[in-house]
């Protein structure tokens, strides 16, 4: 491999896994908080995407398409988890498997009745749709380093959101013991709805932005969420930490592995993670 | 008293039994029962409903070639699952004892359909799996297909190739079934040719990050590279192969699926792709502008490649069903009628091989304005050369 297309290759690997960082961090964030394993979080991701090329088709602007996607989505989070939701948080894990997956049922069958099944396609907006030349023949899109970027962008809301604002001390109390922080007089349920709504739309806004650089098709949402897990486990379950180390991770080793190991490649992620739990069994950064 | 009751009641006995009666007669005989096994739901289902609106289209086209005999319709979604083809299989030809079964998309799924259906007393109709095998080694005399064998298209591409002095080609596509045999069938024809095949890329299934493989490609920097993606897949590997500046560098040829029924979502990165197919939407014949306006007016969407084969079988169905008179109790004759059929196909006329195998022309199509016109026939009544079948 020379080196410039090594160079190539750990952009593709970091931009891949920060998108899946994009994409893991509301799993992990709803589970550390709340305990919910939301199944149905990959559908999210998809319904993002599926909005983002309605309303480009309406709007013809997609910074106006993203907005209205992603409101869009912190209501679906906010009405999902006041019908829905709220019912689990006294029940098991099982009914909570149940039930998500039921959800994941329901937005496939509405997609379909909605959007159709053909496959889709949002083209990147104008103003970024040039290349910056790497070797003679590859040229690196400018679309996919904003992505990156606004990837890294969140991260470090997300960041600073968690380790310096109220909202973020709530979220790690609630993280460490429930049932103290409703002693304390803090009206838990309304916190949960915030971060289920939160975590929601960050699954949703990851499919936006990604939507000029995939194909919109049925079945996305269950695609991505295998490799959300992925993620998830290796980081800890409920370490954003670690999802953000994890994605990277992931994002590194598929990417190498598909081009050094190509016979391995499809099962590289998972001897990665059977590899990391060996060593540590809760994850890289248990919370 | 008495007398009347059971006068009365043999009466209403009689008036029921003649209607009864009546009712069979003026049915002439039972419905024809047509089994469609297709995805109609996750990423195929496009594919699935586009084969059934164009299976509806032409059977009700060609009502009157049926004798006066209705079509009872059972659907099953298969989901492309191939685990799930020997039970739907089972379920259409025991309990719903179907006359035809239309299906599948998905190869793997059809392998699991002709396990269970091979030489049974149903007629299975392909309307898109391209398994070599299907009219290859496994062939039986009821099955029939009505779309490709997965070499068919991809076989002048590699003459196409050649004639276009490329002389180092990179092939990629994923790595099942399908993709396997598309490009062994490039291959084959073009390093007979002189060529060389400088990398095989093969893509896990179904996985869609292809951002690796591309530079790769970048970087060895081949005369051309050929392909086989459809779907949602093919969506991506285009704007991904214009995004990163392969477009324009180095020509990207592929089986005709990469620009089939995915043109509108791949938009201005489609341009100028060269591929080969037993059919392209640009094709100016009269079957084939009548066939689009009226699928455009009954379905609301354009006809693919996907259409036009669920289109033929129910063609297959009608030519057949005529030719016998409306009886196809007899089921070697109904296979003789329909092995001896020519169907005048919107992607021109289609006869079948021994192996029942569409005998057809294969198009060279370029995407112009994100419609495939015609350049030219590489292949004409191209048959299948059906290794391993003994039909």
């Amino acid at each position: 491999m020379t080196t410039s297309l090594f160079f190539v290759q750990l952009i593709n690997g970091l931009q891949y896994g920060l998108l899946l960082f994009l994409i893991a961090s509301g799993l992990t964030l709803v589970f550390g908080v709340m305990g919910i394993l939301n199944l149905a979080h990959g559908s999210m991701y998809m319904v993002g995407a599926y909005l983002a090329w309605y309303f480009v088709q309406q709007t013809d602007s997609f910074t106006l398409s993203a907005l209205i996607s992603a409101i869009i989505a912190l209501l679906i989070g906010i009405v999902v988890e006041r019908t829905l939701i709220q019912r689990l948080y006294r029940r098991n894990h099982l009914d909570q498997v149940l039930l998500t997956i039921g959800m994941i049922f329901v937005f496939n069958a509405l997609q379909s009745i909605l959007w159709g099944n053909d496959p889709l396609g949002v083209q990147v907006p104008e103003a970024m749709s040039a290349a910056i030349p790497l070797t003679e023949v590859v040229e690196y899109p400018v679309y996919r380093i904003f992505v990156a970027l606004v990837c890294v962008a969140i991260a470090a809301v997300m960041y600073f959101m968690i380790n310096r604002t109220r909202l973020g001390m709530l979220i790690r109390a609630g993280e460490s013991n429930r049932e103290m922080v409703e002693c304390l007089g803090i009206d838990i349920s309304r916190l949960y709805t915030i971060v289920f709504a939160i975590g929601v739309m960050l699954a949703a806004v990851a499919g936006v932005i990604a939507a000029p650089m995939s194909s919109i098709v049925p079945g996305m949402g269950e695609h991505v969420l295998i490799a959300c897990f992925v993620v998830v486990v290796i980081g800890g379950m409920g370490s954003i930490k670690g999802a953000f180390i994890g994605a990277l991770l992931v994002g590194l080793v598929d990417t190498f592995a598909s081009v050094l190991l190509p016979q391995l490649s499809s099962m590289m992620i998972y001897i990665l993670m059977a590899f990391i739990l060996l060593i540590k069994p809760q994850g890289l950064f248990s919370s | 008293m008495e007398n009347n009751k059971k006068f009365l009641r043999t009466l209403l006995a009689a008036a029921v039994t003649t209607t009864l009666c009546s009712q069979a007669l003026a049915d002439n005989a039972e419905p024809i029962k047509v089994g469609v096994m297709l995805p109609f739901s996750g990423i195929y289902a496009a594919l699935g409903d586009a084969g059934r609106n164009g299976l509806k289209l032409a059977l009700q086209e060609h009502a009157d070639d049926l004798h006066g005999r209705q079509i009872e319709f059972i659907e099953m979604d298969t989901e492309a699952k191939p685990e799930k083809a020997p039970e739907i299989a089972s379920s259409l030809l025991d309990q719903h004892h179907s006359d035809f079964i239309i299906g599948p998309v998905h190869s793997g799924v059809a392998m699991g359909m002709i396990k269970v259906l091979k030489d049974k007393d149903t007629i299975m109709i392909i309307p898109n799996a391209g398994a070599n095998a299907a009219t290859g080694p496994l062939c039986a005399p009821n099955i029939f297909r009505t779309s490709f064998s997965m070499w068919q298209p991809s076989y002048p591409m590699g003459r196409v190739a050649l004639d276009s002095a490329y002389k180092r080609v990179v092939t990629m596509s994923w790595n099942y079934g399908a993709g396997r045999e598309s490009l062994e069938a490039f291959e084959e024809a073009f390093t007979a040719g002189g060529g060389k095949i400088v990398k095989q890329i093969m893509v896990p299934f179904p996985k869609t990050e292809f951002q690796s493989y591309l530079s790769e490609i970048g970087s060895i920097n081949p005369d051309a590279v050929f392909v086989f993606f459809a779907g949602g897949g093919a969506v991506k590997f285009v704007k991904d192969y214009d995004a990163l500046g392969l477009k324009g560098k180095i020509p990207l040829l592929g089986s005709g699926f990469l620009t089939e029924g995915t043109t509108s979502a791949q938009g201005p990165s489609a341009e100028g792709i060269r591929t080969t197919l037993h059919y392209a939407d640009g094709l100016d014949n009269e079957v084939n502008t009548k066939f689009r306006q009226d699928y455009r007016q009954m379905f609301g969407k354009e006809a693919d490649i996907y259409a036009v084969q669920g289109y033929d079988a129910g063609l297959l169905i009608a030519k057949a069903v005529d030719k016998l008179g409306g009886d196809i109790s007899d089921r070697a004759a109904l296979i003789k009628a329909m092995e001896s059929t020519k169907l005048l196909s919107p992607r021109g006329e289609v006869s079948f091989s021994k192996a029942h195998n569409p005998i057809q022309n294969i198009y060279l199509r370029e995407v112009v304005d994100g419609v495939n016109k015609v350049m030219d026939v590489p292949a004409a009544k191209l048959e299948d050369p059906a290794r391993g079948c003994k039909l």
